[in-house]
């Protein structure tokens, strides 16, 4: 080990290096910077210590709309893990028709969320949406899923969950190909029912891909804005209103930066929280489990 | 009773047929080598037999029980495979209870029929481990296990000894051979060694192209093959195999010589051979190295210690494998006589029929 080997190391890691600085690091420490001041969009501002987070504290808003983020990525993380995999249990076979639906059910990861909201208007809309339709048909009153606070949330995880399911699905179908085909011909000599193989066999082998899942979307889902901005706006009165959209607002249209930017630092505190004791149990479990 | 019997078995791969009206029948506690090269179809019959796949025609019997309609796990046979497909995130004894559970056997028989079979295979300190902390030769120990709680009429056992070094599998192979002696069903071992087919089966069937060649004791296989396939593929180096002809004359025994003149006298009824081509066939040891004979050179020298292995040819080129002594000083390039014992040849004819000394 000579000094001359190890600067010539350090070039071939400096472009990632120096952009992983520029556009993460960066970034992070001056958000950090910033949430300790108070700073509009005029002027220097000025330093005010931990002010804008005791502010934030206090602010039924801002507790509001972590409320809802947290509810909403409750109702859809679950669903949309059991969905995806079962889709990828049924498409999982080398069939034309399989790999027709497999490319059916990804289709919806492309669209960008200004598609996929202008799609769920249009489905969720009560007077003329697809929804309606169906209520009214039922001989229902249909329900007004964009305007009534109880339905809100569950309406943008149900727009969620559709415009999700392709990556998870195709995960799943990957953790498959990967379990050997005789465990499932040594199952079947072993007299299991399909029931049986399913939770014993198979679902065992998806674990790593199931917790792989389950972090991506828990944090991605805490991370929502795209939906609650352009479906509900956050309304009916805040009622789906997220995290994300609320630091949004506050930066951009009320241009306390110093205070979305401390909204920004414990979003972020929460978000690395969750993932560290989701892979910290997951990693136990593993560990027990090898 | 016959244990398992097989009727005008026959499977197709799309357009491409692996199994052509194979029909067979082992006697209870039989242990049965299917010996065949890649491609011979012995492990598709065995997972017919198992039911992982099915056939396109022909029956398969149990213990005077169709099975070839019912699923893997009603059959009443276990099968060891060949990669030991042990569930990874279960425990050993998880592995060997799951089926007995699903089959709703009781806790303590489950119990019973585990430490019975941990006793046996000496895997009782790893009852509790997973398969991922276990070395090649415990995992097979623990396959073995699996189906041997099962307690079936018929064990299948695909390649058990392939994944194996060297040393662990001759182990495995006395292990196998003792547990055979244990155990109350009848088992077919698929492999493509033919000293293991040898050294464990009461009958081996050698498969090739899709047919059954042969189906005989080992030794029979060996001494008596029945045509040029079994000839070549069982026995190691393989027989040599020389055109001749037929010496006209009036001796009981045919006595043939080879393309260089060599004159060799068998024990083959002359009686028995067709007229038209016919070719001899030599195992290594006979055919020696000796002070007069018919003339070689020699193009290879194998020492294996105990005994040398000579390629050579012979005056007319055509190749031949002969036997030395282990300490012999024939070198690449020398000239050497081989002495030919009749005795002991065999006669192919055209179509690679086999015709052998008269049983004694």
């Amino acid at each position: 080990m000579s000094g001359t080997r190890d600067w010539r190391g350090l070039l071939f890691v400096a472009p990632f290096v120096l952009l992983y600085g520029l556009i993460l690091v960066f970034p992070l420490l001056r958000g950090l910077w910033l949430s300790l001041n108070q700073v509009d969009l005029f002027g220097a501002g000025h330093f005010v210590g931990a002010a804008n987070y005791a502010r934030l504290a206090r602010d039924p808003i801002f507790a509001a709309s972590l409320m809802n983020t947290f509810e909403v990525t409750l109702m859809i993380v679950p669903v949309l893990t059991v969905l995806a995999l079962a889709l990828a249990l049924a498409l999982n076979r080398a069939t034309k028709g399989a790999a027709i639906f497999r490319g059916i059910f990804f289709s919806s990861a492309v669209l960008s969320v200004t598609i996929v909201t202008l799609i769920w208007r249009f489905v969720l809309a009560p007077d003329a949406g697809l929804l309606g339709d169906l209520w009214t048909a039922l001989g229902w009153t249909p329900l007004p899923f964009l305007s009534d606070a109880h339905l809100a949330l569950p309406a943008l995880a149900l727009t969620t969950v559709w415009w999700s399911m392709g990556f998870p699905m195709l995960l799943f179908l990957a953790g498959l190909q990967q379990v050997p085909e005789d465990m499932y011909e040594a199952a079947a000599l072993d007299n299991a029912s399909r029931w049986t193989t399913l939770w014993r066999i198979t679902v065992p082998a998806l674990r790593r891909t199931i917790v792989l899942v389950v972090m991506l979307q828990t944090a991605a889902q805490l991370q929502m804005f795209g939906q609650s901005q352009l479906l509900t706006a956050g309304g009916p009165s805040g009622a789906s209103r997220t995290a994300v959209l609320f630091l949004f607002e506050t930066a951009f249209a009320q241009w306390q930066l110093g205070y979305a930017s401390a909204a920004a630092e414990v979003l972020f505190l929460i978000i690395l929280a969750v993932t560290v004791t989701q892979y910290w149990a997951t990693g136990r479990a593993t560990a027990q489990g090898k | 009773m016959a244990s398992l019997e097989l009727k005008g078995v026959r499977k197709a791969f799309g357009s491409t047929p692996v199994l052509d009206d194979v029909s067979l029948t082992l006697e209870s506690r039989e242990f049965i080598a299917f010996l065949g090269p890649s491609g011979s179809g012995k492990s598709t019959l065995l997972r017919i037999i198992a039911g992982l796949e099915t056939a396109d025609a022909g029956e398969v019997w149990l213990e005077g029980r169709r099975i070839d309609r019912l699923p893997p796990g009603d059959r009443g046979v276990a099968m060891v495979f060949q990669h030991y497909a042990l569930y990874p995130h279960m425990s050993v004894r998880e592995n060997m209870a799951f089926g007995l559970k699903n089959a709703r056997v009781s806790k303590d028989e489950i119990e019973r029929r585990i430490a019975d079979a941990a006793a046996v295979l000496e895997i009782d300190p790893l009852l509790e481990r997973k398969p991922g902390q276990l070395s090649g030769g415990q995992r097979q120990r623990v396959a073995i296990g699996r189906a041997l709680v099962k307690e079936p009429k018929l064990f299948l056992l695909d390649e058990p000894l392939s994944n194996l070094d060297a040393a662990l599998r001759l182990r495995t192979r006395v292990e196998l051979a003792q547990l055979k002696q244990r155990v109350d069903a009848a088992v077919i071992m698929v492999t493509h060694d033919q000293a293991e087919a040898m050294t464990l089966a009461d009958r081996v069937i050698v498969m090739n192209d899709r047919r059954i060649q042969q189906v005989g004791p080992p030794m029979e296989i060996y001494t008596r093959p029945a045509n040029t396939f079994v000839a070549q593929f069982v026995g190691s180096p393989a027989m040599t195999l020389s055109p001749a002809s037929l010496v006209q004359g009036e001796g009981e025994f045919a006595a043939l010589t080879l393309g260089d003149g060599t004159l060799v006298e068998t024990r083959v009824p002359r009686t028995s051979l067709p007229a038209g081509e016919l070719r001899i066939g030599l195992r290594p040891e006979a055919v020696r190295v000796a002070r007069s004979g018919a003339k070689a050179k020699v193009e290879l020298v194998e020492r294996l210690g105990e005994r040398t292995l000579i390629y050579a040819r012979l005056a007319d080129g055509q190749p031949i494998t002969a036997e030395d002594s282990g300490n012999s000083r024939v070198r690449i390039g020398d000239e050497v006589s081989l002495k030919i014992e009749g005795a002991s040849a065999h006669v192919f004819d055209a179509e690679g029929a086999g015709y052998h000394r008269a049983e004694s």
